[in-house]
Formats: structure tokens, C-alpha cells, sequence
């Protein structure tokens, strides 16, 4: 098909196909965040526990020749890491945050280490799914090239919304986050509750790898994450702890990453740095313009290290 | 039997035989015999450490009592878990709310059933949590987060919890420490109520004789982790109550007023501040603190106080408005109040006023640390000064503790306290804001730090004390104002103040 002269209107459309494409890892990190964190606990590891997961997606998807295998490896080496993170926290006197940090260094220096091998090979990548066919424009057929991990984000955002109002896992993890001594009185552990919480969240997070090293960008290598990790825990707290807030901010946060990219390709190359450091700008500036100095964060668990 | 084991509307009646319980060498609980009859509402009255918390834990089965033993209806129950009191229909109501802040109430109220549901389908859930409310003489409304309840209302929804669970004998601790008179008078009425038709059995702690002599059947008294004295209420006059209490005739305070000077020291005009949550505003139209005279600030907890007193001392931004101290604006940095010799003693000051890792003669030495000879800024710290100056306090205050170096933190809350307002009160202060000085004290730590307050004002220091306790407000107020919504809904001299009007001014019904 020949490319068509679209002009300036590439750049919105090249901006939405960008958010579908570089917020599924925002999204899937973002959701297992607000899960552990909702369960009252901090998990500072999730950028290790993606890397890693982008690592065992890869290897595995290119020795079993099935992508869908990597991502359910990834997703039980997040599970393991989030455990790990869990089963440590549990003992006194350990802080959340410093044993993230540690995960955070072992996750990706374990990853660069088993990953080597698979720097060349080519593994089989994610499916993604046409809606753009009603379209003659290719860049309109570009932008809507969404991948099913996409679509099982979004559902899963409107899934966990619905778990925290109507069932009984989602109340019991609300009431581990806000008062240790009330699910304590109710004969609840925290502390297994937690474990499960974080292990959920990093077999979240490791799917959001799988994402990275098999669809966009596509291929393992080391320089693979660009910090999404840590930048879907800022975007939690600018989501209030909403799964379906996670969703918009991570589009948003995904819309800012392809802006630097969808400018270049009209031509526009000056500031060409700065355009790409527009998702790490978008969160300084978000935490500022959202937090303040005269009242407590709301919506926030009351248990977290972050708001006591 | 002539006592009732279980009325027929379902109430239970316990009873425990020589309950002991001891820590190591420590005897808590020393061979205590107390008997609940079913759908009665007794009453458990003692000082801080007399063994009242010890005792409904060995009942509730978060102790197991070292000798003794606990009748659940006639039958004899072995409390290895609160899991079983729970299961044989034993409830307790906490002090400190167990309910989850962020839920709502039907929330609160499903999550904490043993069989609720894995899938919550909350239509049905709604027309059971009204169908029981209906049976139920108080209502609270079920939809709203708890944190936005009043305490009255929580309060109330511990209670529901309790029979929404099925227990039929409920322990409260202290229900009435944070409501207002009304409030207080309120549920404890229903409560009364529901003894009265045999639905439940109460067992009360407090430690005010108004409840017990108004509202309870019978009264237990420990002291010291033994029975020492109990009766049916009506027999037994409050006198006797409080010499069985107290070991001894209370002692009358010797505390009395002296008339002094009035200078204006302070003075709020059109302060505006935002409170923690950040959706309401606290606004203080035109207050005036005086030298010599006490100036109480009544109000429920969460009307603004805490925020106010924030304001005062620098921790909380103003939105405009202006505090001015002796004519000259006030920001309430360290270098005016030093100036201007304002002090501060806030609520749970170990929290808030202390570093309480540190020794008690470095916290001590808060306010002197840093001054050299002359008040010149001091750079190296003097190890000499901080000693005598612990010295002297801890002896003028009757601070126990093991030794000046020992951590302030290893202090029991009295003397904590004891300790603050020692250093606070040190040299020359024209002015002493004091928040909630008396919260979780025993009579006798009490009884000092309101003579240490009353001594202050008497020697001519103005005093702003923001109190939740209606009575210490009364008790040592010149002047009381109350706070309500963020505003000073009412002034009124002590002379002809009326409790009934405070309290109606506090929950906002003033007019």
C-alpha cells in the first residue's frame, strides 16, 4: 500500500497507537502495584521483577516456540520474586522499601546474567489483533495494531475494580491495607494476605515484562526497560489506588513516551531528547501538581510505609 | 438456680472463679470472683493498672489466666483463642475503634461475618443489613465511609457489629471516653435497653461513677489486680465506690484560683486554616488569650481542634488571618516563641513532643540546648547545663524514671507528661497552649498536672488548653469557648456555664 501524506494529523494518531503500544507495561505493573499496595505493603522491586520477566519470556518463548508459554513463565518468575519480597517482609524490623530496592538490583542483574544467551536469537512474537481494517490510511492501521495483552489489561483493570467492591478476597485486602489491628481482630493474617497480595503483583508485573521482550519493542536486551517500573508505582499514587484510574494513566504515561518518536517521524528534530523525556517529566510533574503540603493523601491504605 | 444462665430472648450470663493471672513476678489478677448474670449490665470500675483490661482479656481469650476459671452459661469454657469466646457468643467493644476507615459501614459490617460470602452480591446483602436494622433501636447510616462517621456513630456501629454477629455478651471498654454527654447518655440508654428486653449481657469498664450509678445493675471494683469491693447500684453510694477504688478518701484539690492581672498575651483574628483532610476549613473569628486566666476549648475530636492547635504551633499553614502576641504578628517559629516565651505542651507528646529514642535529660534540655551564656546561640553542647538541668526537673516535677539517661520512651505516659510540662514551664512562659493534657492519665497523675497548670495560671501565665474532657474543661477553665465544625460556636465565663449547653453547642445543635 502506498504511504498516504496525512500531515500534521500523524502526530495525534501516532500518539494514540503509541499509548496503546508502550502503556501495556505501565498498565500490568501499575495493577500489581495497586494490588500490593492496597494490601498495605510497598513493592519498590517491580522494575527488577519486570526486567526479569522480559528476560524468562524471551528465553522461553524462543525455546518452547510459543509466546504464550513466555508469558506464563514470566508471570510465575514475577510470582517467585513477589513471594521472595513478601516472605522477607514478614519478619520484624525490615523495611519494605530498602528490601525493594535490593529485589529491584537482583531482578536485573540475575536477568542480564542468564539473559546473554538470548541476545541474538529471534523468539516468536505476540499476536496483535486488526481493528484498524476499516482503514485505507496505513498510519491509521499502524496506530491500531492492539495487542491482546492490551485488551487482558484493560479487562483485568474493570476485573480488580470489581474484586475491591463486591468480593470477599478484594474487603479482606482492603482491611489488611487500612488497620493491621482491625483484620487482626477479625482473625485475619496480614501477613499471608500481604505475601499473596505482592505475589500477585509481581506475577503482574513479570506479564508487563513478557509484553516488552516479545511485542514492543520485541526483542531481549539489556537496555530493554527505560525505568517503566518504577514509573507505574509514581503512576499508582497519581491513580489514587483505582484500577481504572491505572488504566488512564497508563495510557496517558504511554501516550507521553511515543510523543518524542511520533514528532520526529513529521520532521520535528529539534528538542528530540527532550520530546523523549517526556514520560520522566509527566511524573515529576504529576507528584508535584498532585500532592501537598496541608492535607493527607486520600484513598491512600493507611498501612503504607509511604503515608504513615 | 436462682441466677440467670441465658434469658429467653438469648442473652448469656458469665462468671469468673478465682481468675489469676501473673507476668512472671508480677500478679495482674489476683483470685478474682465476679458473677454477670444473663441480660444484666454490670459495671467494672478501677484505676489505670488495677487489672480491669487484664481481666475481660483472660475472658476474651487473649490471655490465658494462669489459675481459675471462666462459666459461660453455666458451663465451664476453656479460652484458648479469642476465636473461641467469639464462637461461644462473647464480643467486646474496644476503647480504640477496630472498625476499617476507608470501608463503609455495610462494608465493616459484612467483611467482619465468619461466612461471608466469596462473592458479595450486595443487593441481597443490603436488604439483610436492613432488615436487622430495623430490629435494632439506634441506626447508622450504612452506605458512608466509617471515616466520615461521628464518634457517637461509630461507637454506635461497634455496638452493632457485635449484635450483627450474634454475640449476646458484649464487653465495652470505656464506650463513652470520646462522646459527648448526650451522646453518651444516648447509647448507653439504648444499650440499657437491650439488657433490659434480655437480648444481651453488659459488662462495662469505666471509671465514671455518673455511668455506673445512672445506667448500670451491679458494680465489680478492682484495685491493685483484686476484687475489692461490688454491689448491687443503689446499695452501694459513690463515696464507698471511690474509697474501694482508690485504697483511700479522695483526696479534695487543694487547687484554687487566685485573681490575677489580665493582659492581653494573644490574639486570633480571621485565622484560616485548612484541616487534614483538606475539604474543610477550620476559621477562628476573633479570640483573645489574657495573662493569668485558663481559656478551655471544648469540643468533640475532629471539630478542629487538633488543627488549630497546629496552627499555633507552627506545624500547619494559615490561609490568612493573623495571630498576633502582644501586639507583634506571631508565625510561630522557634525564635519568636522563644521571644515572646510561648510554650507548648501537645497531645501524646511523646509522639509529638519528644524524640523519644533520646534521654530524658536530652529531652529535657529541649529549650535550653541551643542558648549559650546571655541567650547568644550556643555551638558546642553542655554536657554540665543539660544534668542540672534534668536534675532539677525530674525532681521538681516527681518525673519517675531509672535515671536521667534512660530513654524517654521507657517512661510510663504519666510521667512523659509530667516531664514535657516540667520543661515547658521552666523559666519565665507568659503563655502555655496545652492540648488533651489528662488523655489515658491515672487520678493521681491527673490530679498533678492540673495543680501544675492551675499553679502556672495563678502566677500570671495565660493558658489556651484545648481539651475533648468536658469536665477538665470545666473544672479548670476561666473562660470556655467551643469549637464545632471548624468554628467557635460558643463562648460562655465558667460562672454561669451550663453542661447541657455546652454539649448541645458541641454536637451543633447550638441553636
Amino acid at each position: 500500500m502506498e504511504p498516504v501524506e496525512i500531515g500534521l494529523w500523524g502526530v495525534p494518531l501516532a500518539v494514540l497507537g503509541g499509548a496503546i503500544r508502550v502503556s501495556t507495561p505501565f498498565l500490568f505493573v501499575s495493577l500489581g502495584e495497586c494490588l500490593t499496595e492496597r494490601s498495605g505493603r510497598i513493592n519498590l522491586g517491580l522494575e527488577g521483577t519486570l526486567v526479569f520477566g522480559a528476560m524468562t519470556g524471551y528465553a522461553l518463548a524462543y525455546e518452547s516456540g510459543s509466546p504464550y508459554v513466555g508469558v506464563l513463565a514470566a508471570a510465575l518468575a514475577g510470582a517467585c520474586f513477589g513471594l521472595l519480597h513478601g516472605w522477607i517482609c514478614k519478619f520484624r524490623g525490615v523495611n519494605d522499601i530498602a528490601i525493594g530496592i535490593a529485589l529491584m538490583l537482583l531482578g536485573m542483574g540475575l536477568a542480564f546474567f542468564f539473559g546473554k544467551p538470548y541476545i541474538q536469537p529471534v523468539a516468536p512474537d505476540l499476536p496483535a489483533i486488526n481493528f484498524g481494517w476499516w482503514s485505507d490510511i496505513p498510519q491509521v492501521r499502524a496506530a491500531l495494531q492492539v495487542n491482546v495483552l492490551f485488551l487482558l489489561g484493560g479487562l483485568l483493570a474493570v476485573a480488580m475494580a470489581w474484586m475491591f467492591r463486591s468480593t470477599r478476597v478484594g474487603l479482606t485486602l482492603r482491611v489488611v491495607g487500612d488497620s493491621t489491628d482491625a483484620a487482626r481482630a477479625m482473625g485475619l493474617d496480614p501477613d499471608r494476605v500481604r505475601l499473596l497480595a505482592t505475589a500477585a503483583g509481581g506475577a503482574l508485573a513479570g506479564i508487563g515484562g513478557a509484553y516488552l521482550s516479545l511485542y514492543y519493542p520485541g526483542s531481549w536486551n539489556e537496555g530493554i526497560s527505560s525505568g517503566q517500573g518504577l514509573m507505574a508505582i509514581a503512576l499508582v499514587i497519581f491513580a489514587r489506588w483505582n484500577p481504572i484510574n491505572c488504566f488512564w494513566a497508563a495510557l496517558l504515561f504511554g501516550g507521553a513516551g511515543a510523543l518524542g518518536p511520533a514528532l520526529q517521524s513529521v520532521g520535528v528534530s529539534e528538542g528530540y531528547y527532550l520530546f523523549f523525556a517526556a514520560p520522566y517529566v509527566l511524573t515529576l510533574g504529576l507528584l508535584i501538581l498532585t500532592s501537598s503540603p496541608d492535607r493527607a493523601m486520600q484513598g491512600a491504605p493507611l498501612e503504607l510505609s509511604l503515608t504513615k | 438456680m436462682s441466677r440467670a444462665l441465658r434469658t429467653e430472648a438469648g442473652a448469656i450470663g458469665i462468671e469468673t472463679l478465682g481468675m489469676t493471672m501473673r507476668f512472671g513476678e508480677f500478679t495482674a489478677l489476683d483470685d478474682v470472683s465476679i458473677t454477670v448474670p444473663a441480660g444484666s449490665f454490670h459495671a467494672l470500675l478501677g484505676e489505670n493498672g488495677a487489672g480491669k483490661s487484664t481481666l475481660v482479656k483472660c475472658i476474651m481469650g487473649f490471655y490465658r489466666a494462669t489459675a481459675g476459671e471462666l462459666l459461660v452459661a453455666g458451663q465451664e469454657a476453656r479460652m484458648t483463642d479469642p476465636r473461641v469466646a467469639q464462637a461461644l457468643g462473647l464480643g467486646m467493644v474496644y476503647q480504640h475503634f477496630t472498625l476499617v476507615p476507608s470501608l463503609t459501614a455495610a462494608e465493616n459490617l459484612v467483611i467482619s461475618r465468619a461466612d461471608a460470602p466469596a462473592v458479595i452480591d450486595w443487593r441481597r446483602e443490603r436488604a439483610r443489613l436492613a432488615a436487622f436494622m430495623e430490629t435494632m433501636p439506634f441506626k447508622v447510616p450504612l452506605e458512608q465511609p466509617v471515616s466520615r462517621l461521628a464518634a457517637g456513630e461509630k461507637q454506635k456501629l461497634e455496638i452493632l457489629k457485635q449484635l450483627y454477629l450474634g454475640n449476646r455478651f458484649l464487653i465495652l471498654d470505656e464506650p463513652t471516653s470520646v462522646l459527648t454527654p448526650d451522646e453518651a447518655d444516648e447509647v448507653l440508654g439504648h444499650v440499657r435497653g437491650l439488657t433490659e428486653a434480655g437480648e444481651i449481657t453488659v459488662l462495662m469498664i469505666t471509671h465514671k461513677f455518673r455511668e455506673v450509678t445512672a445506667f448500670a445493675d451491679a458494680v465489680s471494683i478492682l484495685r491493685r489486680g483484686r476484687h475489692v469491693g461490688g454491689g448491687k447500684v443503689g446499695e452501694i453510694s459513690v463515696e464507698e465506690m471511690s474509697r474501694a477504688m482508690m485504697g483511700k478518701a479522695p483526696e479534695v484539690s487543694k487547687r484554687a484560683r487566685a485573681g490575677t492581672e489580665r493582659r492581653e498575651v494573644m490574639r486570633l483574628r480571621g485565622v484560616r486554616a485548612q484541616d487534614r483532610t483538606g475539604l474543610k476549613s477550620i476559621e477562628i473569628e476573633d479570640v483573645a488569650l489574657n495573662s493569668g486566666e485558663i481559656l478551655g476549648i471544648a469540643g468533640i475530636s475532629g471539630n478542629g481542634q487538633m488543627e488549630l492547635m497546629e496552627v499555633l504551633t507552627g506545624q500547619r499553614r494559615t490561609m490568612g488571618g493573623e495571630i498576633t502576641v502582644k501586639g507583634a504578628p506571631f508565625g510561630a517559629t522557634r525564635a519568636e516563641a522563644r521571644t515572646h516565651r510561648m510554650r507548648y505542651l501537645p497531645e501524646e507528646p511523646l509522639r509529638n513532643a519528644c524524640a523519644p529514642r533520646m534521654s530524658v535529660a536530652e529531652n529535657l534540655a529541649f529549650r535550653i540546648f541551643d542558648e549559650g551564656r546571655n541567650g547568644k546561640p550556643a555551638f558546642w553542647k553542655n554536657d554540665r547545663a543539660i544534668a542540672r538541668n534534668a536534675t532539677t526537673l525530674i525532681e521538681g516535677f516527681k518525673v519517675k524514671t531509672a535515671s536521667p539517661a534512660a530513654r524517654i520512651a521507657s517512661l510510663s505516659g504519666g510521667n512523659v507528661q509530667r516531664a514535657v510540662l516540667g520543661r515547658e514551664l521552666t523559666g519565665e512562659v507568659d503563655a502555655l497552649i496545652v492540648s488533651n493534657p489528662c488523655f489515658g492519665l491515672d487520678f493521681a497523675a491527673v490530679s498533678t498536672i492540673r495543680d501544675r497548670l492551675m499553679a502556672a495560671r495563678n502566677a500570671g501565665t495565660a493558658i489556651l488548653l484545648i481539651s475533648e474532657d468536658l469536665d477538665e474543661i470545666m473544672e479548670l477553665s476561666d473562660r470556655i469557648l467551643v469549637m464545632s465544625e471548624g468554628q467557635i460556636a460558643f463562648e460562655t465565663p465558667v460562672e454561669t456555664a451550663d453542661i447541657g449547653e455546652i454539649g448541645r453547642h458541641m454536637a451543633g445543635h447550638g441553636e
